[in-house]
């Protein structure tokens, strides 16, 4: 019994109930036999992934769907050896480089080189090439971005890449310019409502509208949290009537007890107290960017109009901070001092700018 | 099994056979054969055709922002000196693509610079090749070799330039370093102007038989900054979009944007306004707003919801930018402030910093720059 986000993931084109014309076009791009490289990107839970699987299986047919799962072993060339997981098919591969951290570019250079200079062997196959997707591509280093830019062009052929990313800020230019950009925008509430209530009329019950515009719109055009909710709660209450009580995540009210504290008191003593809270959630694997973002999005909320540009403000700059130093809990403690000393300035009107 | 194998090599071959031009990206398929062909760059070309005719070359390096024919140039140059059957032996193509540290330096290129080359074959095409008496190095992207790869390339260079020419490719020349690049002469590529990539365009559309209108060229122009290779790749992607359904509906500019990645006028115009740079009169905005006022809150909802959409915010960021510069009614000193803001995001989201965050930043900073 998997899921219902995978359970009732759409497996071709024609099932996708959003982007309908994006949908037209990838089934059009598929049949022509001219495919390009691709490019996805759009927030997550938007369906990217989900799309590309359909393109996948537009392009090959139902083989794609035979996975294997490998782990592949590569040297890079000061003799370290690096494993990654490998998904798949006999038409298709689904690589993470990004799990190799800095050796991504060893992965891109081996692993890519040695598809495209193998070709299709079965002569049944629909089309010529075989299709690399490269998850996560956004985090690919310049390295590794760099590695692919000839191997593009060079083994056409053979071989086709697909990029799923998040953003298109991270790639360097030679790379977009190679690929066919393909947009995935979130869902819309009223688009994620429909898809809530097709889930519902396949299991058979009925999803009251209240209900399902709630779970839509607390999921912010995120697809696959409001589906996990929506399973969440029909497990809670199965007639799913009433005022519905979508839990948040733990780590959420943890981060919002975090921002309390911070407006409550300003004093060293409160710092170390958030400061243990933040080493509690760091520890339990919380991104410290999400962390960061979700403090900062309620201690707006609690603090005067005028501060809060200034709260985003140095959100923004220690989160790039974060990104290019090592250790990040300096970084949030930074940020949590200097929005403790903004808010003292402001509402007792000391002056702390010798602290600057 | 025996009686199976001869048919499925014969299928397997004559599909091969004419697959292949088919699926050819159409920047290989019109990369230039000759140095003829090169759009623009009259300059290099010039020179390069002298050295042709001359058959002696300089080290060489090239450089220049993307898409504006480097490596063209210099595959072009070594086919019509060695012509196809010699391009194999003589000419040594290395990439990014290829492991490049020092070790190769010290290994392939070397071995490979340092051999004599073989004596001319007649070529298999009939055609007479100048075909001078050394080989040819290519180091593509050189910009992305480590310093100390460069470093080992300074002695290879002069000790076997009587019979071995390199030649460097690369986008940024201060990333190589300074010995390599005195050692060469160097070109520089500029951007193509907009009438020697139109006419460019106009000879792949006709060749291969897509319906442009000139709109349809000038938005390509447009979102391609010069880049001829882009323009091209986003020519194909559209006409592969139009050609693929039946009847064939024609390309619109808003096609090509969506391609490239451009976040639409109105959107960008919105967000303007949100943050409140004023909108001429001939800018149009998605609904005409009302006069609300425009705090903190409607801010971060506006970034937000252009987030949902999933638009690059590095993109944004720089049609925000071409609005507020040739923007006529700001003062000097307000722009220059919102272009601070601006310049300082780039820097961070090439750093990778999270999105969301530093375009609310980037917006409330113009907005308090704006704001009285």
């Amino acid at each position: 019994m998997s899921l219902w986000v995978d359970r009732f993931r759409p497996k071709t084109l024609d099932e996708l109930h959003y982007h309908q014309s994006l949908s037209t076009r990838l089934k059009a791009l598929a049949s022509s036999g001219d495919f390009p490289h691709i490019l996805f990107y759009g927030p997550s839970g938007a369906g990217k992934k989900t799309r590309i699987s359909c393109t996948l299986r537009q392009l090959f047919g139902s083989g794609v769907e035979k996975l294997k799962i490998d782990q592949r072993v590569f040297v890079s060339p000061s003799r370290r050896k690096i494993e990654i997981n490998v998904v798949q098919s006999n038409y298709h591969i689904e690589i993470t480089p990004s799990e190799a951290g800095n050796f991504d570019r060893v992965i891109i250079q081996e692993l890519i080189k040695e598809i495209a200079q193998t070709q299709q062997v079965d002569v049944s196959a629909k089309q010529r090439f075989k299709v690399v997707v490269i998850n996560e591509a956004d985090t690919l280093s310049r390295d590794a971005q760099a590695a692919l830019r000839r191997t593009m062009e060079k083994y056409m052929s053979n071989l086709r890449i697909i990029l799923c990313a998040n953003s298109t800020s991270r790639l360097i230019a030679p790379i977009k310019s190679r690929c066919l950009l393909i947009r995935v925008a979130a869902p819309s509430t009223e688009e994620m409502q429909t898809v809530l209530e097709h889930v519902a009329k396949k299991l058979k019950f009925d999803l009251p509208p209240e209900a399902s515009c709630q779970i839509a719109e607390d999921a912010a055009g995120n697809m696959r949290k409001a589906l996990l909710v929506f399973e969440t709660l029909k497990m809670q209450s199965p007639d799913l009537s009433g005022p519905l009580n979508i839990a948040k995540p733990d780590w959420e009210t943890y981060c919002h007890k975090i921002a309390d504290l911070i407006v409550q008191e300003q004093s060293p003593e409160r710092v170390m107290q958030v400061r243990a809270k933040f080493y509690e959630l760091l520890s339990h694997c919380i991104p410290p960017t999400i962390i960061l973002k979700t403090v900062a999005d309620r201690v707006v909320e609690r603090v005067d109009e005028a501060l809060k540009a200034d709260v985003m403000h140095w959100a923004a700059f220690y989160e790039l901070r974060m990104r290019m130093g090592n250790k990040k809990i300096y970084h949030l403690e930074a940020w949590v001092v200097k929005i403790m000393c903004l808010y003292k300035h402001f509402t007792y009107n000391i002056d702390m700018s010798e602290f600057d | 099994m025996a009686f199976f194998l001869p048919q499925q090599t014969k299928t397997a071959a004559e599909s091969k056979q004419h697959a292949v031009p088919e699926l050819q990206p159409w920047v290989e398929k019109y990369r230039p054969r000759t140095i003829d062909d090169i759009s623009a760059q009259e300059h290099t070309v010039a020179v390069l055709r002298k050295a042709l005719s001359s058959t002696n070359l300089p080290h060489m390096m090239f450089y220049g922002p993307p898409g504006t024919g480097k490596t063209s140039t210099i595959l072009a140059l070594s086919r019509q000196l060695f012509g196809p059957d010699n391009f194999r032996e003589r000419v040594l193509e290395l990439n990014a693509s290829d492991e490049r540290g020092i070790s190769i330096v010290r290994e392939k290129i070397k071995v490979f610079a340092r051999q004599t080359p073989r004596a001319q074959k007649v070529a298999s095409d009939g055609n007479l090749y100048p075909c001078p008496p050394y080989k040819i190095v290519i180091l593509d992207e050189a910009d992305s070799m480590t310093q100390d790869a460069q470093g080992a390339l300074r002695r290879i260079m002069e000790t076997y330039a009587r019979i071995t020419r390199f030649c460097l490719v690369c986008n940024y020349v201060t990333r190589i370093i300074e010995p390599l690049a005195s050692r060469c002469s160097k070109f520089r590529f500029t951007p193509l102007d907009s009438s020697s990539t139109s006419s460019r365009l106009m000879h792949i559309a006709t060749a291969e038989h897509v319906n442009v209108t000139p709109e349809v060229v000038a938005t390509l122009i447009d979102s391609s900054n010069g880049d001829l290779r882009r323009s091209i790749t986003y020519l194909q992607s559209a006409s592969r979009l139009s050609a693929s359904t039946t009847p064939p509906i024609p390309i619109t500019p808003r096609d090509i944007e969506e391609i490239a990645g451009v976040v639409p006028n109105t959107v960008v115009n919105d967000f303007a306004w949100t943050l409140g740079v004023n909108i001429e009169s001939d800018m149009q905005t998605d609904d005409v707003p009302a006069n609300t006022k425009r705090g903190f809150d409607i801010i971060r909802q506006k970034v937000s919801s252009i987030m949902r959409e999933g638009y690059s915010a590095s993109q944004l960021l720089v049609q925000l930018h071409d609005k507020i510069i040739v923007h006529q009614t700001l003062p000097a000193r307000q722009k220059a402030k919102c272009v601070i803001a601006i310049a300082e995001a780039d820097k961070a989201l090439c750093d990778g910093a999270d999105e969301e965050l530093w375009t609310l930043k980037v917006a409330l900073q113009i907005h308090k720059a704006l704001t009285p």
